[in-house]
């Protein structure tokens, strides 16, 4: 009859109605100020800059070697490398950034940034609520807004920062085991030059040249 | 008791207008019943925003409005806090004066059918004794005022629209008034308050609604739907269609001009509705006689709002119509029954009072009605598209 298909859709939404009232798990809203989804690991919204230890400026992994910001397709990272340099996060004296600022209006979350980078320096964060009334300002974030700890990666990306975590261990333990065995080199020659100096105190320079070879 | 409560709005304005002097009376009258009618609607309004946005919700397992104020209560006064501020936008190629005139002549329009409706018991503005014809009147104002809309606005979706709009108000106004003739054929007036008058007797506890008689029933149903399509309510909502033609003819306009529109079309919506109250459902009338104490009031605003939930469920189950489908709707299925309704009623005027009448009304109406949804059904052959120029 013309007209039942009508009747049975009135009948559905009806069901529907009165079932949101009934059972509460019809509702799948969720009220999102208070209550969130949980987050899924491979969530990404914008980059952020990752730091070592306490201090977030002395911590930047970052050595301001401005690959990414060749690289970003949008062109919304900008970097101004330092004049002098500091230790980077396995210990080498390196440029750091002393500007560095994302805007966000920009940024389209690719994660490009995130796979050139050499230095592990730059990963994705989660933060997805970052409405501001300042459409400017707001957006343009600077080096000490995109700084985050090791810490806040390693709880928003587990797996992805462990094995970040473990390959700098690694390269950590290779610069100081190269170090140490230079440091005992040195030392060696220290003491053998000292010896030698003992010895025949007379023609003192040549073993000083000998031990820079 | 009940006799003072029923009348109290009335007596009310006749106790204020006593301090007056007697040359401005009548005046004073109308404008005190013209500001309570714009209050009470324009409140009912603000309060059907919120209960469209609840029900449509719910309808889809969700919540609706629950922000602001007790359960979203206050949702339309931020609504309109809203579109005050927002900028108003006027195009630079568009009439500007057209453009402004628009909403405000919808508005008016739309208003100006209440000064026939009969809201309760000796509560109507004017009691005309053309009161149908002067509300179909004035209705078919609201096109005019949508096609300046369409036609100012310099804009194609706003032209589309507009043209989509008349076509649908001007087809679905044949069978709304056809409809409603069957009604003015049993009353022998055009007055409303006559036509509510005649429904407001009882047989035992049962009341004489038009809608409780064959012709009466499908009346009401015709009319309803031609009132849906007359409101550019979903199903019938492809003036605005938001996925094709965006908004349609309100597209240029923007803040409080399109909150005006928006009022306008539920008020308009709220008069058509009355007017079927008015015409099947017996306007103030109780629907059992032993429910008569209820203020007469009461009873129009609850019937009024059980429309307006109808109306909500159907645009929160029905998807939008195409516009051959509109145009086939009206001119092949609700004209052809709307006529036939009229003779059923007009059988019914001249067939004797008893029960004889009722089955042959019924079949009157019935029949074609299966004949021609038959009919309608078998004509919906599919066949293979051919292309004239893409092959
Ligand atoms: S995520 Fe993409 S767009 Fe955003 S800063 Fe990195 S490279 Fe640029
Ligand atoms: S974030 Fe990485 S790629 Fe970008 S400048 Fe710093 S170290 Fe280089």
């Amino acid at each position: 009859m013309l007209g039942d298909g009508i009747l049975k859709g009135l009948a559905e939404t009806a069901r529907n109605f009165f079932g949101s009232y009934v059972s509460r798990d019809r509702l799948t809203t969720i009220q999102y100020p208070e209550q969130r989804d949980p987050q899924i690991e491979a969530a990404r919204s914008f980059p952020f800059l990752v730091f070592d230890g306490a201090d977030w400026q002395q911590g930047l992994r970052c050595v301001s070697c401005q690959i990414c910001e060749k690289e970003c397709p949008p062109k919304c990272i900008f970097i101004e490398k330092s004049k002098d340099k500091k230790p980077d996060a396995v210990g080498k004296p390196q440029f750091y950034p002393v500007r560095f600022d994302i805007d966000i209006s920009v940024c389209m979350s690719c994660q490009i940034c995130v796979e050139v980078c050499p230095f592990d320096a730059i990963k994705m964060d989660v933060d997805y609520d970052l409405s501001t009334d300042d459409r400017f300002g707001g957006l343009l974030l600077d080096r000490q807004r995109l700084a985050k700890s090791n810490e806040h990666y390693n709880k928003i990306h587990p797996t992805e920062a462990a094995a970040v975590d473990a390959a700098l261990a690694e390269e950590r333990a290779k610069a100081k085991a190269a170090a140490e065995a230079k440091a005992s080199a040195a030392a060696k020659a220290a003491t053998e030059a000292k010896a030698a100096a003992v010895a025949n105190p007379a023609p003192a320079p040549q073993p000083a040249a000998g031990e820079s070879q | 008791m009940t006799q003072t409560l029923d009348q109290i709005f009335v007596l009310a304005k006749h106790w204020l207008l006593g301090f007056l002097p007697a040359a401005i009376q009548p005046f004073c009258s109308a404008l005190l019943s013209v500001v309570a009618i714009i209050l009470v609607f324009a409140t009912l309004f603000a309060i059907t925003t919120w209960l469209e946005r609840k029900g449509l919700g719910r309808m889809q397992n969700r919540l609706g409005p629950n922000r602001v104020g007790p359960c979203g209560l206050l949702q339309p006064l931020a609504d309109g806090i809203k579109s005050l501020t927002k900028e108003d936008i006027v195009p630079a190629a568009a009439d500007h004066a057209v453009h402004f005139m628009a909403p405000v002549l919808l508005v008016a329009a739309s208003f100006l059918g209440y000064a026939v409706l009969p809201i309760g018991r000796n509560m109507v503005l004017t009691n005309l004794n053309a009161g149908v014809l002067y509300f179909f009147a004035v209705g078919s104002l609201m096109e005019l005022a949508v096609f300046m809309a369409g036609w100012s606005s310099r804009s194609k979706y706003s032209l589309l629209g507009a043209m989509r709009a008349i076509a649908q108000m001007i087809s679905y106004e044949v069978p709304l008034v056809l409809a409603s003739i069957v009604v003015i054929l049993h009353t022998g007036s055009l007055s409303t308050v006559a036509i509510v008058d005649r429904q407001a007797v009882y047989t035992g506890i049962w009341p004489h609604w038009f809608v409780f008689t064959p012709w009466g029933l499908a009346g009401f149903v015709l009319f309803m739907v031609a009132a849906t399509a007359e409101s550019n309510r979903s199903p019938f909502d492809l003036p605005e269609g938001e996925s094709e033609i965006i908004a349609g003819y309100y597209i240029e306009y923007s803040g409080f001009k399109f909150a005006l529109f928006f009022l306008g079309e539920y008020i308009g919506m709220f008069a058509t509705s009355a007017m079927a109250i008015t015409l099947f459902l017996g306007g103030w009338a109780a629907p059992f006689s032993f429910l008569t104490w209820v203020p007469s009031y009461l009873w129009f605003f609850a019937k009024l709002l059980a429309i307006i939930s109808a109306f909500i469920w159907v645009r929160g189950t029905l998807p939008r119509l195409r516009m051959d489908q509109l145009m086939n709707l009206a001119w092949q299925f609700m004209l052809p029954m709307t006529l036939i309704n009229l003779l059923a009623a007009g059988v019914w005027q001249f067939m004797p009072a008893g029960v004889a009448r009722w089955p042959v009304c019924a079949a009157i109406v019935a029949v074609p009605f299966l004949l021609l949804a038959r009919g309608l059904k078998q004509k919906r052959k599919f066949q293979l598209r051919t292309y004239r120029f893409s092959q």
